[in-house]
């Protein structure tokens, strides 16, 4: 080992991503990419959560090609369980029809949810394995070798989910009510007067708000799956650093983190169908 | 916060998931789905139609058998009333036989009696005038008394 592992570089180590980036030598990983700015990518975020959304299509595309009007096997049931469960809230919440807005809804519940549950596996097994294969297959050393294998602790990977539904809030504003009915939107809510000098002084107070709560929706939606997850995996950190009162601590907090997976999963699901079901109707 | 160029892998992986999820997954899935509810809706509206329907066969069943008990029970009752007339029928019939032929036989034997009768006065006549021969066979002859004989035999 290079340097010696404290408590804390342990930690600083669990919560440091495994990142990739170009620089005038060519391919650079990790500590060489530390000042390498915006063009630097997280490939164990990436590879992971790219991983773990190609097993949900996989998986569901499997009980979507043998889906039949007959008698289902209890894996079918089981898929068909999520969909329906899905395909309810989005038709309870949902005003309006939309082709796209169950199937986002469907891959933002069942992608966060196996990606929160990754915060399951024991924190150091996947690091220490990526470690040792770094060690032995690169010769790099094992303290190098990083691998944040939870992609919802990134707030790259919440931001990005925030932006695509964020995108989507637009796009359905501006389709629904047209640019004109989305600008006026923004202007002419909270205060309204029929006083045209009155309007002057309250259209740019309208906007700030307005503009303001736009903003803050895929805020909150990024920053509430990270900070939930984020802290999750931190405390399972610092639970595998004390020792054999580990073991019990874990069961308790690993059941309690069952509840925050499904729950965050949910939750993102619900607030973007929410979210679009405002910007998609008309009433203010 | 470090955001870094993730971002964009991961929102380009976010609309290529969605997409394949609303072009392949979600409509099979959710057509299957549907169309399952709807045939197990129309199995239970067949069901319950068809339960329907029993409960009709078995009323309509129970009236037929109803009519048919009455009908029997008509039939019955006709053909008892038939059976005591065709009785009386052929009692009178009898009785009316009985009286033509005991009148035949009256009848009859009224002749017979008439013609034993007569045939008993030819007899008794034959042997009075036996008799009367052989008592006058000596006194009487027969040729000169003729005229005498035969008005006794007229006489009788």
């Amino acid at each position: 080992m290079a340097e010696e592992v404290t408590l804390s570089s342990h930690i600083q180590h669990h919560l440091t991503n495994a990142k990739m980036c170009t620089t005038d030598t060519g391919l650079a990983f990790n500590k060489a990419c530390s000042d390498s700015g915006f063009w630097t990518w997280h490939i164990d975020t990436l590879a992971w959560s790219i991983g773990l959304g190609m097993l949900f299509l996989w998986t569901f595309r499997r009980a979507a090609k043998g889906a039949t009007v007959g008698v289902p096997d209890k894996f079918q049931c089981f898929i068909e369980m999520v969909v329906e469960f899905v395909g309810d809230n989005v038709n309870k919440t949902f005003q309006g029809k939309s082709t796209l807005i169950a199937p986002l809804a469907l891959t933002i519940f069942v992608w966060v949810f196996l990606m929160n549950l990754m915060d399951l596996i024991p924190v150091d097994f996947l690091p220490a394995f990526a470690g040792f294969v770094g060690e032995t297959a690169f010769g790099m050393d094992s303290h190098d070798v990083y691998m944040k294998v939870v992609p919802t602790t990134d707030i790259n990977l919440t931001a990005a989910l925030a932006l695509g539904v964020f995108l989507l809030m637009i796009f359905y504003s501006v389709k629904i009510k047209g640019l004109g009915g989305f600008v006026k939107e923004l202007t002419l809510h909270p205060f309204n007067t029929k006083n045209k000098l009155a309007m002057v002084f309250l259209i740019p107070c309208n906007l700030l708000l307005e503009t303001i709560a736009l903003v803050a929706k895929p805020f909150s939606l990024a920053l509430r799956l990270f900070g939930n997850l984020y802290a999750g995996e931190l405390i399972f950190i610092l639970i595998g650093a004390v020792g054999l009162m580990q073991l019990p601590l874990h069961f308790v907090w690993a059941v309690f983190h069952i509840l925050v997976i499904v729950l965050q999963a949910f939750v993102f699901m619900m607030l973007t169908i929410v979210y679009l079901s405002m910007a998609s109707s008309d009433n203010h | 916060m470090n955001l870094n160029a993730t971002l964009i892998g991961e929102l380009i992986a976010f609309v290529v998931f969605v997409w394949f999820c609303m072009k392949y997954v979600w409509p099979p899935l959710n057509d299957a789905i549907e169309a399952r509810q709807k045939k197990i809706a129309d199995g239970l509206a067949a069901s319950d139609r068809a339960a329907n329907d029993l409960e009709l066969a078995q009323e309509k069943a129970t009236a037929q058998l109803r009519e048919a008990k009455s009908q029997a029970a008509e039939i019955i009752e006709a053909a008892k009333k038939r059976e005591t007339q065709i009785v009386e029928e052929a009692a009178v019939k009898a009785q009316a036989e009985k009286e033509k032929i005991l009148a035949t036989g009256h009848t009859e034997i009224e002749t017979e009696r008439n013609r034993v009768k007569e045939e008993l006065r030819k007899q008794f006549a034959i042997l009075a005038v036996a008799g009367a021969e052989k008592i006058l066979e000596r006194s009487i002859d027969a040729a000169t008394h003729s005229d005498i004989l035969d008005k006794f035999v007229a006489e009788l």
